[in-house]
């Protein structure tokens, strides 16, 4: 690991001008990714802030009902707040899905949010990569694809995006705070990652040197009722290979909204708009659930080892809607 | 100055760091994670390295209280934190009562995860009695401290154990909970 200088500022203006100040520095927030980055040599950072003290640990509950939520927030401590666990039960279940008790109680919110991809050539150095390396290829497109995306990909990338609280987040349109260097701006969710494209080395649209400060979920009475459902390879501490979290607003017979995102299958956390435009209004039955799921799949592209999440997909996003709506 | 020159060297801080009730002063390099100052420095070596990724759970110390992994966390940043190792659970000569519960439900055999098992069952048990949930806690329910075995396998999920001991440490730490 190259020898680095550690910071610790205590207020985020100051972490900003630090970060500015040194070539090659990098944030630290838990480290449960970066410090293991460093560790296989794909990351090298020269200047490490780390931002746990200049970012807020506290979760708000807004009068509204919606919650403004420090950066700085454990995973471990957003997962047993009772106004999560309340309102917004799919943000639980997502943090709760992932890593392990120890990991949660280290990772932070902003953190979570920016990790990178567990796509096994990005964190080789031996091997070339896009994302890591740009310009070295992509050698995941003819190679070990198994768990990497069928949707929003390109020729250059085809990694997903690990996170399951951010699948969550992007359901509930959260709303990103950063503080850049021209001040404060916000980012609301899906809009916070970008997809490769022809730079599949930057994930986000944040400039370099911004800083999250904080996520706010914008009140949705409905999302009470809402569930994240995670296939993974083994019963606990692994990553999604396909998850959703959904939430319905049920009137009479029919759902008259509802919130669809999707993950383990693309380069972000995915949205399911057209699952979502097919399914408000539509008669609470199992084949208008098909039907939604479908209508998000007609843009799926599964490489040749992994279209089996297509059908995967299709079933879980069923089953997570017919538990929500209580019919079995 | 040549920059790269002057980076290439390692970069050390004074601390203080409080392990086991006891402070020790040292000088970090900024590489060194926790678990290589406990071992490597500090002659605790209760605290394993397994994977030394996160993955394993054999290096879990608590960190105020917390479980977490110590081949994650960069030592520079515990100068004000209070570190409790495998050596630090016992109270004077009397073993904490999850080694005691360890021991009579043979829950090791090569005994290398163990010092993970022991200080991550006691972050997940303060957990646990503080109402915590895991995923297989029932939808908006209440946390029942007492901990069945679904509930304890999932919160222990981050401790492999590649003897397989799993039944005899979930019997361990059920009694301990009971």
């Amino acid at each position: 690991m190259r020898p680095f200088v550690y910071r610790r500022p205590g207020d985020a203006r100051t972490a900003l001008a630090e970060l500015a100040a040194e070539p090659g520095a990098m944030y630290l927030g838990g480290g449960t990714n970066l410090v293991d980055l460093m560790r296989l040599g794909v990351l090298a950072p020269r200047t490490l802030v780390d931002v746990t003290r200049a970012c807020s640990d506290a979760i708000e509950v807004r009068p509204d009902g919606g919650l403004w939520i420090g950066a700085g927030v454990r995973n471990a401590d957003l997962a047993a707040h009772p106004a999560v666990r309340r309102r917004y039960p799919m943000l639980a279940q997502a943090l709760l899905s992932g890593a392990s008790g120890q990991i949660r109680n280290m990772a932070t919110v902003a953190g979570n949010l920016l990790q990178r991809t567990r796509c096994a050539y990005f964190q080789d150095p031996s091997k070339p990569c896009n994302k890591a390396r740009p310009g070295t290829g992509c050698p995941a497109r003819a190679g070990d694809h198994r768990n990497l995306a069928i949707l929003g990909y390109s020729d250059f990338c085809v990694a997903t995006h690990p996170s399951d609280m951010a699948v969550a987040l992007t359901a509930l349109g959260a709303v990103v705070h950063v503080e850049g260097a021209a001040g404060p701006y916000t980012v609301r969710m899906p809009g916070l990652h970008r997809l490769p494209g022809d730079e599949p080395e930057r994930d986000t649209v944040l400039e370099p040197g911004d800083l999250i400060i904080a996520v706010e979920i914008p009140a949705l009475p409905y999302a009470a009722c809402s569930r994240y459902r995670k296939v993974r390879d083994r019963a606990s501490f692994a990553f999604t290979v396909v998850s959703v979290a959904a939430a319905v607003d049920k009137s009479g017979g029919t759902i008259r909204d509802c919130r669809i995102a999707l993950g383990g299958v693309a380069p972000v956390p995915w949205r399911a708009e057209r699952a979502e435009a097919e399914l408000r209004g539509a008669p609470i039955a199992e084949a208008s659930f098909r039907r939604a799921a479908d209508a998000e799949l007609t843009a799926a592209r599964p490489l040749t080892e992994n279209g089996f999440k297509v059908a995967l997909v299709r079933n879980v996003v069923v089953r997570a809607l017919l538990d929500l709506v209580g019919v079995s | 100055m040549n920059d790269d020159e002057d980076l290439s060297a390692p970069v050390t801080m004074e601390m203080r760091l409080s392990v086991n009730g006891i402070g020790y002063p040292i000088t970090v390099d900024t590489r060194e994670t926790l678990l290589d100052t406990l071992r490597e420095r500090l002659d605790l070596t209760g605290a394993k390295k397994g994977c030394d990724h996160g993955q394993c759970g054999a290096c879990t110390v608590l960190v105020d209280g917390r479980r977490v992994t110590s081949c994650l966390t960069l030592t520079v940043a515990l100068d004000d934190r209070e570190i409790t190792t495998v050596e630090g659970l016992a109270d004077g000569s009397v073993p904490h009562p999850l080694q005691t519960a360890f021991v009579r439900h043979d829950a090791l055999q090569c005994g290398y995860c163990t010092p993970g098992q022991l200080c991550s069952a006691v972050g997940m048990l303060a957990e646990a009695r503080a109402g915590w949930p895991s995923i297989v806690t029932a939808d908006g329910g209440s946390v029942d401290a007492r901990l069945d075995e679904a509930e304890i396998r999932e919160r222990m999920s981050g401790n492999l154990c590649r003897c397989g001991a799993y039944v005899n440490i979930v019997a361990a730490i059920a009694e301990v909970a009971r």
